[in-house]
């Protein structure tokens, strides 16, 4: 069982090795051969998902083996409930990318479906590392298929957009390598000249750091994740970024790439840094609300249904930075969720974009208008879509936004309910933005005569939208499935957290 | 019957539509008549068992709270509070147990009704689907025992709202007001949600049991009075939004582009009583100063509606101002803590404004037809000055609206003289008592107006001559399919059903099932007491009884002398009063209102937002981008650009240098006193400040040209010259060698000497 992590981490690898065989003419091949690695990748995580012990907070499935020994670095993976959910919703998402461009990429179709797959791996590795230095070279990693799935396959304005991604993004983490080496320089002064990158044992000494240093750390850290999340005012390169991506890129892009950012403020800036998380939390909180604002009035007059969707994730993720701020057990499950539901959502939204896009080839809002009557099969996955990103009841939106807005507005940490109150107007105005595109995308008559014989949905494209509308529904319905798998690792954070808010400078966990 | 036999009869309700819709979207096409069948039987089953459900909880439990929850979520033991889990389940009370009925009734009509209406609709079968989730969702509302699923079923009304005002959405007039209803309901359910987040931050549950006995047991959210008055004028703040209250009451004017028979559904008996439904629900944590806000809202609304109404055209607006006003009403009832008498309200006026929609329905039904064989596309067949006389050719249809008619102005014999004779009781008898005497004042005025617009609608609908003599030929009653459920709400809005003796509403079995219960606030802080009330109450009765009469009449009296017998000309009083005239066709101008502040301000913002977005933010980004460029070619290179970015950030960064420069140079030298002070500083200012131009002159590639690079030429030069001068010592005699050794030995003894 040890292996299973592994297992699942490079057998999109093993796909990109057996496709340097594989003639680069043959492209059903090439993709059914891409298909098949990442489907088999999704099924070891399925059964991962279900081997997994929900009632353990700590990480399971552990695998370490030295890798780098003068620097104590070694290979280590392992899942805690926090990274196993964003671990099937990348597994989840990565083969539903690939079957969603299966027509409308045809350029070195073989480079494509290898980048894909890379990128799988990248991602993969981010949420399974348990040591800081493999962490980072994943997070690095990542970046490479990312900037030449935007450079190659993207739209017109790609190397500008890719270039900005991969410097914006480069940017912040090589502000977090500082911090890394530090951290690991800094746990050898009371190791006894022992440098290392473990996680697990970082839980422990990283939160004695001296406040003074710890805010440094914490910034380091905190602008790299802030940046990949992005949160407000570094969230610019998004829009570019997905406008200029290929469906697939975008949809892996806000589905998994972003919750990385998330992702890395709970596992690593909140638990490593308490003291500074508290001192600085107010503030980040503060960007969250206005992230979730702002992103949604920028969002309502985007002409162009990508950069609306663009904008709407900003605004999204201000929901899970405000939840996971809140640092009380419903903000943090709730955010927790609320990844996987914007990865689910907002996936499918792009998803959607793209198969307008492959009709028409145009983005723009009013390009459309009354496609409901040609479309009604699309119109209706649509609509359920939209209203998942809308936080109805009865789909997962809800759930994640109501947890969230709960746990922020009991949370002592934030102090004031005004947080919650604030970012439930960002509820308000989803609703405006994304009916009103809604409006003048489908409904009303069918004024421009290309729109009059688009042809509904394909079998295949059904096969993309229908299991993620499944997933909409079932988190939406009963979230305990998946709330469950997180919440033990969650109150075992929450409690630690709280621990050190008791204690000023917490030298109290040291040899702990 | 027991009491499970109740419980799963009543899960069953709750399913039997949502069965309909799941059967009708995704099959409803390959089904025989889009499954119209199917979706209407599944209804009449559902009524079935709400009525099974209704008589035998009422007659076998009539004090027993059925209820049933299940574990929903669990967040296990929490720091500081414990064991949290979320509980989610259902309650049959006398007041559940009754309201499913009326949602039953009047559902399982409209479908029925609608088979006809809808025949030969492009979306046939996704109406009913529709309707079904609809019917589902409201149940949801019903049968709660807690906040959360309230609220879960309040946002899905909401959306059911949006999908069947927006089912003609080729209609861009559908298409707006769709989404003007969900938005302006998201508004209210914004300060419900802030409400439920007060209640379960202090309590920690959504049940409505744990919440009321918590405040019984003197537990107040933040300890304080205020939260508690605030926490219910929130939760409220949903049935403004849902109920169509003043301020929030424009979404539902605009509702009636959908079908008719969705505005009786959802538009007139059961989705906007859902507001008055919460109020009686959580009454009980009603502090005295809520339940005023309350009864203030309820009855600025009731005016402002019904004043609206008189000047409307079209016979749905006037209808959907009707509804607005008598919600109003049935929240000022409530509001004044006549609590019975503002449910009784609810009940009584589903039958009759349901039966009064279908009525309208039926009268546009005849109509469209009508013109739709004249090939006039024109006409619109809502306007009741296009109609007139139509009593000849549509009997039932005439006959029922008459009774509905009756039933809202409160004529004596029907539901509607009881019901609202117990709200105005109960107005007055709270003006007696608190001296809030605006409250029965306009709770009287609003009774004589709704009598007046109600039959001004009748007499130019039904009365009269037709203005088409060719049009009206072709005009013929509706099928039976239509007829049925009118005659069916007819028959509801007499007396009878509700309590044997047609002048005192308290003798009713409603009286006696559901008398206000016991306030659980602080006694300080409550409303006057049910004893207290009670008797003001019933001395209030007859001074009520025959002042609503009076007005009732007199509305009635005035209807006819104007539109009837034309003995008052109406034009010309409107003429006579153009301005008040103008402002009422306009509705108050609350749509300009909102249009310009909530409308165009976000506009303004976001226009504003994305200039923003796109040149401070992003522009910082890019600029940072061409600044990193300008800084490695050097201005030099920018200079062919002259972009004013990179000019502001050189002299920026050329005065801030000059400034360290001169500020270092005189914190290194302070010994150095007055005149040389200031000649080191600007020394160092100049020379930092040209260091920083050269820099920037020839960028970073110029600094590695000049600087770096300087540097490793200038060593390979040095050791050049150092090897031009060595090369002089190269004699070959080993006599200077020893002289350099030994001088090289005695140097460096004098270095180390001291280690």
């Amino acid at each position: 069982m040890e292996h299973i992590l592994t297992a699942i981490v490079f057998t999109p690898l093993l796909g990109v090795l057996a496709l340097f065989f594989i003639n680069r003419e043959n492209a059903n091949l090439i993709k059914t051969l891409g298909m098949a690695f990442s489907l088999l990748a999704f099924v070891i995580s399925v059964f991962l998902f279900l081997k997994f012990d929900g009632t353990n907070p700590n990480m399971q499935f552990v695998f370490k083996i030295l890798w780098i020994e003068s620097l104590n670095i070694s290979y280590n993976v392992g899942v805690d409930g926090i990274s196993l959910l964003l671990v099937m919703l990348t597994t989840f998402l990565t083969p539903l990318a690939l079957l969603s461009s299966w027509n409308s990429i045809n350029k070195s179709i073989r480079n494509y479906v290898m980048m894909m797959l890379l990128l799988e791996v990248g991602m993969l590795g981010v949420f399974v590392s348990l040591d800081l230095f493999l962490f980072y070279v994943f997070w690095e990693a990542m970046l490479i298929p990312m900037y030449f799935i935007i450079g190659i396959w993207g739209g017109e304005n790609r190397i500008y957009a890719a270039i900005k991604f991969f410097i914006y993004t480069m940017f912040g983490s090589l502000l977090m390598l500082v911090a890394i080496i530090w951290l690991g320089y800094y746990a050898s002064t009371l190791n006894g000249g022992k440098f290392t990158t473990d996680v697990i044992e970082l839980f422990n000494i990283a939160p004695t750091i001296p406040l003074a240093i710890q805010t440094w750390m914490f910034f380091a850290f905190g602008l790299s994740f802030a940046i990949k999340v992005p949160m407000f005012p570094f969230h610019t390169w998004l829009p570019d970024a997905h406008v200029e991506a290929p469906t697939a890129g975008s949809v892996i892009l806000a589905g998994v790439l972003l919750k990385m950012g998330t992702y890395g403020l709970l596992r690593f800036a909140i638990p490593f840094f308490p003291q500074a998380t508290f001192e600085y939390l107010p503030y980040v909180a503060g960007l969250a609300v206005i992230g979730i604002i702002y992103g949604a009035l920028v969002a309502m007059v985007q002409p162009d249904i990508k950069k609306l969707v663009a904008y709407s994730s900003v605004s999204h993720l201000g929901f899970v930075v405000l939840g996971l701020f809140a640092l009380t057990e419903e903000g943090v499950q709730g955010g927790i969720i609320q990844m996987v539901n914007h990865g689910l959502s907002t996936g499918a939204l792009f998803i959607i974009v793209g198969m307008l896009y492959d009709r028409r080839h145009t983005r723009l809002i009013s390009e459309y208008g009354g496609i409901s009557k040609v479309m009604p099969v699309f119109a209706t996955m649509f609509m359920i879509v939209s209203l998942s990103s809308i936080g109805l009841p009865g789909l997962n939106g809800f759930i994640g936004e109501f947890l969230i807005l709960i746990g922020a507005f009991k949370s002592d940490y934030l102090g004031t309910p005004a947080f919650s109150i604030l970012a439930a107007t960002g509820v308000i105005l989803a609703a405006v933005y994304i009916l009103w595109m809604f409006k003048r995308v489908m409904y009303g008559k069918i004024t421009n005569p290309e729109n009059e014989h688009l042809k509904d949905v394909s079998k295949r494209e059904i096969a993309v939208l229908v299991p993620i509308i499944i997933f909409i529904v079932w988190i939406g319905v009963y979230p305990s499935t998946f709330l469950n798998k997180s919440a033990a690792s969650t109150k075992q954070l929450i409690e630690k957290i709280e621990h050190y808010k008791s204690g000023n400078q917490a030298a109290t966990t040291v040899g702990k | 019957m027991n009491q499970e036999l109740i419980l799963i009869l009543t899960i069953s309700n709750l399913l039997i539509p949502l069965v309909s819709f799941l059967i009708l979207i995704f099959f409803g096409k390959r089904l025989p008549r889009g499954g119209d069948v199917i979706g209407t039987s599944l209804l009449f089953a559902m009524l079935a068992s709400a009525l099974t459900v209704m008589l035998s909880k009422l007659i076998i439990f009539p004090d027993e709270v059925i209820q049933v929850s299940f574990k929903w979520l669990t967040f296990g033991n929490v720091p500081f509070i414990g064991q949290l889990d979320l509980h989610l389940g259902m309650v049959v009370d006398n007041l559940s147990a009754i309201m499913v009925v009326v949602v039953a009734i009047v559902s399982a009509l409209v479908h029925l009704f609608s088979i006809g209406y809808m025949k030969d609709d492009i979306r046939y079968s996704r109406y009913f689907a529709y309707l079904g989730f609809f019917t589902f969702s409201m149940m949801i509302i019903v049968i709660t025992n807690n906040f959360f699923t309230m609220y879960v079923g309040w946002e899905l009304v909401g959306i059911s709202s949006y999908l069947l005002i927006g089912h003609w959405f080729e209609k861009k007039s559908a298409s707006d007001a769709a989404i003007k209803a969900f938005i302006v309901n998201r508004i209210g359910d914004l300060g419900m949600f802030a409400g439920v987040m007060i209640i379960f931050f202090t309590f920690r549950t959504f049940s409505f049991d744990a919440i009321f006995s918590a405040i019984a047991s003197g537990q107040i959210p933040m300890g304080s009075e205020t939260w508690l008055t605030a926490a219910g004028i929130l939760i409220f703040c949903g049935a403004i939004g849902k109920s169509a209250q003043f301020p929030l009451h424009v979404w539902l004017p605009d509702a009636m582009e959908g079908p008719t028979p969705v505005s009786a559904l959802i538009h007139a008996a059961t989705m906007v009583a859902a507001g008055v439904y919460l109020v009686a629900r959580v009454f009980v944590m009603f502090t005295a100063d809520t339940l005023m806000f309350i009864s203030y809202i309820g009855a600025i609304t009731a005016f402002v509606a019904a004043t609206i109404a008189i000047t409307q055209n079209d016979i749905k607006k006037v209808l959907a101002y009707s509804t607005i006003s008598q919600l109003g009403y049935m929240i000022m009832g409530l509001g004044v803590g006549a609590y019975t008498a503002g449910f009784f309200h609810l009940l009584t006026h589903a039958m009759f404004k349901a039966g009064l929609f279908l009525g309208s329905g039926s009268v546009i039904y005849g109509m469209h037809h009508a013109l739709h064989h004249q090939h006039d596309h024109h006409t619109d067949p809502q306007d009741i000055r296009n109609m007139g006389g139509l009593k000849k050719k549509m009997p039932v249809t005439f006959w029922t609206f008459l009774i509905y008619t009756l039933a809202i102005s409160g004529v004596p014999l029907t539901s509607g003289f009881l019901s609202k004779d117990s709200i105005l009781a109960g107005t007055l008898a709270y003006g007696n008592l608190t001296g809030h005497f605006l409250i029965p004042v306009i709770g009287f005025l609003v009774a004589g107006l709704t009598a007046f617009y109600m039959f001004r609608v009748v007499i130019i609908t039904f009365f009269g001559e037709h203005k088409d003599k060719h049009r009206f030929e072709l005009i013929h009653e509706s099928p039976a399919v239509m007829t049925i459920p009118l005659i069916v709400f007819a028959v509801l809005s007499f007396f009878a059903f509700y309590s044997f003796n047609p002048f005192d509403a308290t003798a009713g079995w409603i009286y006696q099932l559901l008398p206000r219960p016991e306030s659980v606030v602080p006694m300080a802080m409550q409303a006057a007491s049910i004893e207290i009330f009670g008797e003001a109450f019933h001395h209030a009765h007859y001074p009520a009884m025959f002042l609503s009469l009076a007005v009732a009449g007199l509305g009635i009296l005035l209807a006819f002398a104007t539109y009837y017998w034309k003995k008052i000309n109406a034009d010309a009083i409107a003429n006579r009063f153009s301005g008040v005239h103008k402002f009422l066709l306009n509705k108050w101008y609350f749509d300009e209102l909102y249009g310009f502040v909530f409308v165009a301000g976000t506009h303004a913002v976001t226009r504003i937002m994305r200039w923003f977005d796109n040149n401070i933010i992003d522009g910082l980004v890019n600029n940072t981008g061409s600044w990193t460029v300008a800084f490695t070619l050097g201005y030099k290179e920018q200079w062919k650009e002259r972009t004013l970015s990179s000019s502001v950030y050189m002299t920026v960064a050329i005065l801030t240098s000059v400034l360290v420069g001169i500020f270092s140079s005189s914190a290194l030298w302070p010994e150095a006193s007055g005149f040389f002070n200031y000649i080191g500083a600007i020394a160092g200012g100049v020379i930092a400040g040209l260091l920083t131009l050269f820099g920037f002159w020839v960028g970073a590639g110029g600094f590695d040209k000049y600087v770096v690079d300087g540097m490793v030429n200038g060593v390979a030069y040095l050791s050049g010259f150092f090897g031009l001068v060595f090369r002089k010592f190269q004699t070959g005699r080993v006599q200077t060698y020893l002289i350099f050794a030994m001088f090289g030995f005695m140097i460096l003894y004098f270095v180390f000497r001291t280690f």
